[in-house]
């Protein structure tokens, strides 16, 4: 599953029914190409973890077409029975908070997720240990997550998300904790990763730091997306469109 | 695949082992309870097997000597002695009561045995130091846990007795260790009145006309004779010729004498079945109670671990991970808490079992089945958390 990165058409996603029944998706367009980093801002409540959890596979759409790389997975229903594998080999997960496994190391967190599709714990280890390499935290392989900075488990996190190769990258605050110079780096990171395996980056964000860093943003509010160009506006522009 | 049950485990170990440990302390009563019931069985048949005879003729319609009450003329054993099959006959006393030994005082059964070699019925089998008794009186031979030394003066009623030997594992069915004392001196122990009491009977005996009548010289001083004299016992044990069918003998003497006899098997379904069967049930009951509460609490650790978990197990559940890995893991865990819990338990039984005041037979028969019974109980345990965390939603980890 590559190439061709994210489509989303007309995305909804109603909860409840009746007099509680709530739209919070109520038609989402968008299109992330491979090797692309796009932001997706929009006030608490505007639909923005709903999004995220629909494009992980986490919950079902209402109605509306995905298509991750070049295989559609959701056109009115799912068209992918095993969700849990999808979200293994193709999609990859940064949070806000690293959410390290607390009892495995470094390289096992990043390990476990090609041993558990099946590769031998020392191919897996090597992988791990190659992007660890790359994200310049090799030197703490066998050191625990609470042994980490912020910063650095934020690092094993992108490398964990990265681990199996995925067409796509679903990031949410993953710079909330971090101070402005992690943050930037962080991000800089995301954007070598998604040049180096051409991998689709989302990220959710509220943090007027890396704002500026997107080409392009999405800002979604009320359930809809509106696409923006996003390089060269200030923080405090972008912001103010958003409330707009 | 890495074992995420034994990281689990491995990163909080002292507070994993701590846990074991403390479930262990609570899987060591239950064994012990078991090796308690164990050592009652144990002790009847020691009792049976020490006793040295083949058949125990007792009072007729009775469970005696152990279970019940029985008293039987202590010549019934010449007419016993004569029957097909007999090789021994000896009379034999049981009295369990309050031994007074070194200023305090010991319960004890006292047995007593016509003084003979060992290989009688009745007398103890072997002797870890000293003698047999050798037909002088007021001599005993004890068993060791009775806390006696030879030449150790013990107090039985109004007498005096010298230990003159000291035997092993010789027990009642109640656990209580035996004192071999001379039959006589047994029969005065168990049937003699006080002082107060004999003179308070022959004062009755004196005004009672019908045994002091002016014309029978003689016939008071008959009768106040053989108040004060005892010619009971509890018991005739008897050992067969070979080639002779237990049964068939204690027909021939139960239809002949007019006596109650028992074989070896029936004497260990009175004393297994009948004598100790409340306690049996008593303990039983316990162990099902020390089961449950195990269960409850291998439940409420590994609910509690699982719980504690939560987070971690929506992330493994966001990225992949099967719910058959989730829930081995869960598993593992109950079951190495389990195991842990086993041996810390099994070593705490073997190591305090010997302070019990009865014996307590651990078998191994009993720890296998209990570590099966501990498996078992853990897989059960761990259910409630599985089912938690299969239902941990992958979405949680994401929040919004």
């Amino acid at each position: 599953m590559s190439g061709n990165g994210i489509v989303i058409e007309g995305l909804q996603k109603r909860y409840g029914s009746g007099d509680t029944l709530v739209d919070a998706l109520k038609g989402v367009d968008m299109q992330v190409a491979p090797a692309e980093v796009v932001g997706l801002v929009g006030p608490s409540g505007s639909g923005k973890s709903t999004l995220l959890k629909c494009l992980g596979a986490v919950i079902e759409p209402s109605a509306g077409r995905m298509r991750l790389g070049e295989q559609i997975i959701y056109d009115g229903g799912w068209k992918i029975r095993d969700l849990r594998a999808l979200r293994r080999d193709n999609i990859g997960f940064v949070f806000q908070a690293p959410y390290l496994i607390p009892f495995l190391d470094v390289v096992d967190n990043v390990a476990l997720l090609p041993m558990l599709a099946g590769e031998r714990n020392g191919a897996a280890r090597k992988r791990a240990m190659e992007l660890l390499e790359a994200l310049d935290v090799a030197h703490r392989a066998k050191a625990m997550p609470a042994q980490l900075s912020g910063g650095e488990q934020q690092r094993v996190a992108i490398a964990r998300a990265l681990v199996n190769h995925p067409p796509v990258i679903l990031a949410d605050e993953p710079t909330a904790p971090l101070d402005s110079q992690r943050a930037l780096a962080v991000i800089a990171i995301l954007n070598d990763m998604a040049r180096q395996y051409e991998t689709a980056i989302i990220i959710v964000t509220h943090d007027e730091k890396i704002i500026p860093t997107f080409k392009r943003i999405y800002h979604i509010r009320d359930g809809r997306t509106h696409e923006e160009a996003g390089e060269g506006k200030s923080p405090r522009e972008l912001i103010k469109t958003d409330k707009a | 695949m890495i074992s995420l049950a034994g990281r689990d485990i491995l990163h909080g170990w002292v507070r994993f082992l701590m846990t074991g440990f403390g479930l262990g302390l609570l899987i060591g009563v239950t064994l012990s309870m078991a090796g308690i019931y164990r050592g009652m069985v144990d002790d009847a048949n020691v009792l049976i097997d020490n006793s040295g005879a083949d058949l125990w003729v007792v009072q007729q319609g009775t469970l005696g000597p152990y279970a019940e009450p029985s008293s039987l003329y202590d010549d019934s054993y010449r007419s016993i002695l004569g029957m097909a099959g007999v090789a021994r006959a000896a009379n034999v006393t049981y009295l369990t009561m309050q031994v007074r030994h070194g200023g305090g005082d010991v319960r004890a059964m006292v047995v007593g045995v016509v003084p003979g070699g060992p290989g009688e019925p009745g007398q103890p089998g072997f002797l870890v130091a000293g003698r047999h008794l050798t037909g002088g009186r007021y001599e005993a031979v004890a068993d060791v846990k009775a806390g006696c030394a030879l030449g150790d003066t013990i107090i039985i009623r109004r007498n005096r007795f010298r230990v003159v030997g000291l035997t092993r594992r010789m027990v009642s069915s109640g656990g209580d260790p035996m004192l071999f004392i001379p039959l006589k001196d047994a029969q005065e122990a168990q049937f003699l009145k006080d002082n107060d009491m004999l003179l308070q009977q022959r004062r009755r005996t004196a005004l009672n006309p019908l045994f002091n009548r002016p014309g029978v010289p003689g016939l008071l001083d008959a009768v106040i004779a053989s108040q004060t004299t005892s010619v009971y016992v509890n018991a005739v044990l008897v050992q067969l010729k070979p080639g002779y069918a237990p049964e068939a003998v204690a027909k021939d003497i139960q239809r002949w004498q007019r006596l109650q006899v028992y074989t070896r098997p029936q004497m260990r379904t009175i004393l297994v079945d009948k004598l100790i069967a409340t306690s049996a049930k008593q303990i039983g009951m316990f162990l099902v109670i020390l089961s449950i509460v195990s269960a409850a609490i291998v439940a409420f650790i590994i609910y509690t671990m699982t719980m504690a978990k939560i987070r971690e197990i929506a992330v493994l559940k966001l990225i992949g991970t099967r719910n058959r890995v989730i829930a081995s893991m869960i598993l593992q865990q109950a079951v190495g808490l389990g195991a842990i819990g086993f041996v810390v338990g099994k070593i705490a039984a073997t190591l305090w079992s010997p302070f019990f005041p009865r014996y307590v037979l651990l078998e191994p028969g009993d720890a296998i089945r209990g570590f099966i019974i501990v498996m078992v109980i853990s897989v059960l345990a761990s259910i409630l958390a599985i089912t938690a965390a299969l239902k941990v939603d992958p979405a949680e980890a994401i929040g919004g």
